[in-house]
């Protein structure tokens, strides 16, 4: 049998409703039936997760989560601006943090109840507990990887000594 | 491509070993990433992304737990090859290219070695992951956190001392740590409990999607719960909160479970033999009918109402039923119409062979 509402899905609920004295029943699909505020076993099983996802999408931007008193900023790393940060949600780059850090860590206080990590520290490679710790393989490419750094960054008289020190692990 | 190359196709969590394996089938780890000055993937130009992949790829041929990694480079893949992958759990939806775009950008790359892989030139520039069978957060995690490692040593991540790890959203700055649970509760749906134990997560700080995670529909009653908030705990912090929540959901779904076998258990019963009957003799069945035949016969397995088939056989079923796998083994185009025959031959073929 067709939904009686839309004409076009099997229905699947019986709504009976009385008014006036005289009783109605409805063969509706689920859809026409969740408009209609059936909870249907279906309708359990989605819009409340329906709605809830398209909650979480909503405010799955974080960017709208700025005041827009701060669009014209703009950081002088990659150019982005506040204003992109608040159309996307994205930043464009590590030092995005740095150039905006304070509606920064508004946000972070919104969306996470902390802007302070508390987890695993991170040591840059190279700024650790001295070199001598590293094994020869990861020191060697880490060498490797400044060295494609210095020449894309056109410092030659870097790159000419790293090519010495990767010669002699090497 | 080929996938023979991974042991497993990748997948090795669906061999059902895990710990609660019955309810929960995967435990998924994964930290975002990225190096340390060069732009997110919003502002990457396709140079800054090849060289991300480059960084990444040579990094990895140095590490213990990567140094073997089967490689997939997505933009030199056709479209059906990348929803393999996506259907596998080992690709997003946004590094495949299924999104908007319809294509991969340049650079988008998976590197996967056992149960651990890296996602290159996702959202952030490493998206590291492990896929863990039942409920296993703890193992998942120090995979993942070995990895993370060894790779942090050899490429310089982007990391500041009050924010923590910085990445392209801010909702994964600090430990860029989601961890989470494919959980299977069809308990707390027949009860109508699953509104209720749904509106709790959030409110302690956990959140659900579906199946695909981000964005993807809840389908055959398969969840996945996972933290909401990265920064301001540790790592043990956020793990050890999961597993405590999701121990107990796992114990609500028990208890639903109970109240189902005393309150309805003909029902009950008759609800799991008519799916298993569907499955083993329907001759159409689209993707949506199939997941929630199997979520039937899942819960009856594991109430012993069904004597079979296997939790491995219904794992590979959810995995194998899948639009771009039918298409691939049957020589066809993931959008064929003929697929919901080709599914139904499938599942009756492997159910006969469980069977037999």
């Amino acid at each position: 049998m067709l939904c009686d509402n839309c004409k076009e899905r099997d229905a699947i609920i019986n709504l009976t409703q009385v008014e006036h004295d005289s009783k109605v029943t409805l063969h509706l699909c689920e859809q026409c039936a969740q408009q209609k505020g059936v909870e249907t076993g279906g309708a359990v099983l989605k819009s409340p997760l329906g709605n809830f996802l398209g909650a979480v999408v909503k405010s799955g931007s974080p960017g709208a989560l700025v005041a827009a008193a701060g669009d014209g900023l703009r950081c002088p790393s990659c150019g982005s601006t506040l204003r992109d940060f608040r159309d996307s949600g994205r930043l464009g780059c590590d030092q995005c943090y740095v150039s905006f850090d304070a509606h920064l860590r508004d946000l972070l206080r919104r969306l996470h109840g902390s802007s302070q990590h508390v987890g695993e520290r991170y040591e840059t490679p190279g700024t650790g507990s001295g070199d001598g710790d590293t094994d020869p393989r990861s020191r060697l490419l880490e060498l490797k990887a400044q060295l494609r750094r210095a020449v894309e960054g056109e410092n030659f008289e870097l790159a000419a000594e790293l090519r010495d020190q990767i010669r002699v692990l090497e | 491509m080929d996938l023979s190359l991974l042991p497993d196709g990748g997948m090795r969590w669906l061999d059902a070993s895990g710990p609660k394996s019955t309810i929960v089938l995967s435990t998924r780890i994964r930290l975002a990433r990225n190096v340390r000055g060069v732009p997110f993937s919003q502002r990457a130009k396709d140079s800054d992304r090849t060289a991300v992949l480059d960084r990444v790829s040579e990094a990895a041929a140095a590490t213990e737990h990567l140094a073997n990694a089967v490689a997939f480079h997505l933009d030199q893949m056709d479209r059906s090859e990348r929803q393999l992958l996506h259907e596998r759990h080992l690709v997003s939806k946004e590094l495949a290219g299924l999104e908007r775009e319809a294509r991969a950008r340049p650079g988008a790359a998976l590197l996967v070695q056992d149960q651990v892989g890296v996602m290159v030139n996702e959202e952030d520039h490493l998206r590291l992951h492990g896929m863990w069978s039942g409920f296993d957060v703890e193992g998942a995690y120090a995979a993942v956190e070995a990895v993370d490692a060894e790779l942090g040593r050899l490429i310089p991540f982007a990391f500041h001392p009050e924010f923590g790890y910085l990445t392209s959203c801010p909702t994964n700055a600090g430990t860029g740590l989601r961890a989470s649970v494919l959980i299977h509760l069809p308990g707390l749906v027949l009860t109508k409990e699953i509104t209720k134990v749904l509106q709790g997560l959030s409110q302690v700080g956990l959140t659900f999607r579906g199946l695909y995670g981000e964005g993807s529909d809840v389908v055959g009653n398969f969840f996945q719960l996972s933290n909401q908030t990265t920064l301001g705990k540790t790592e043990d912090e956020l793990i050890d909160h999961l597993g405590k929540i999701v121990r107990q959901v796992v114990e609500y779904e028990e208890q639903a479970r109970d109240v189902l076998l005393r309150t309805a258990p003909e029902e009950v019963e008759d609800k799991t033999w008519r799916a298993y009957g569907l499955l083993k003799h329907a001759r159409r069945l689209s993707f949506e009918e199939t997941m929630n035949l199997l979520s039937g016969v899942r819960l009856g397995v594991s109430l012993k109402l069904l004597p079979g088939p296997g939790v491995y056989t219904l794992n590979k079923l959810l995995i194998y039923t899948q639009p771009a796998h039918l298409a691939a083994m049957d020589g066809r185009s993931a959008g064929d119409r003929e697929l919901p025959t080709v599914r139904a031959a499938f599942v009756r073929r492997l159910l006969e062979a469980e069977s037999s």
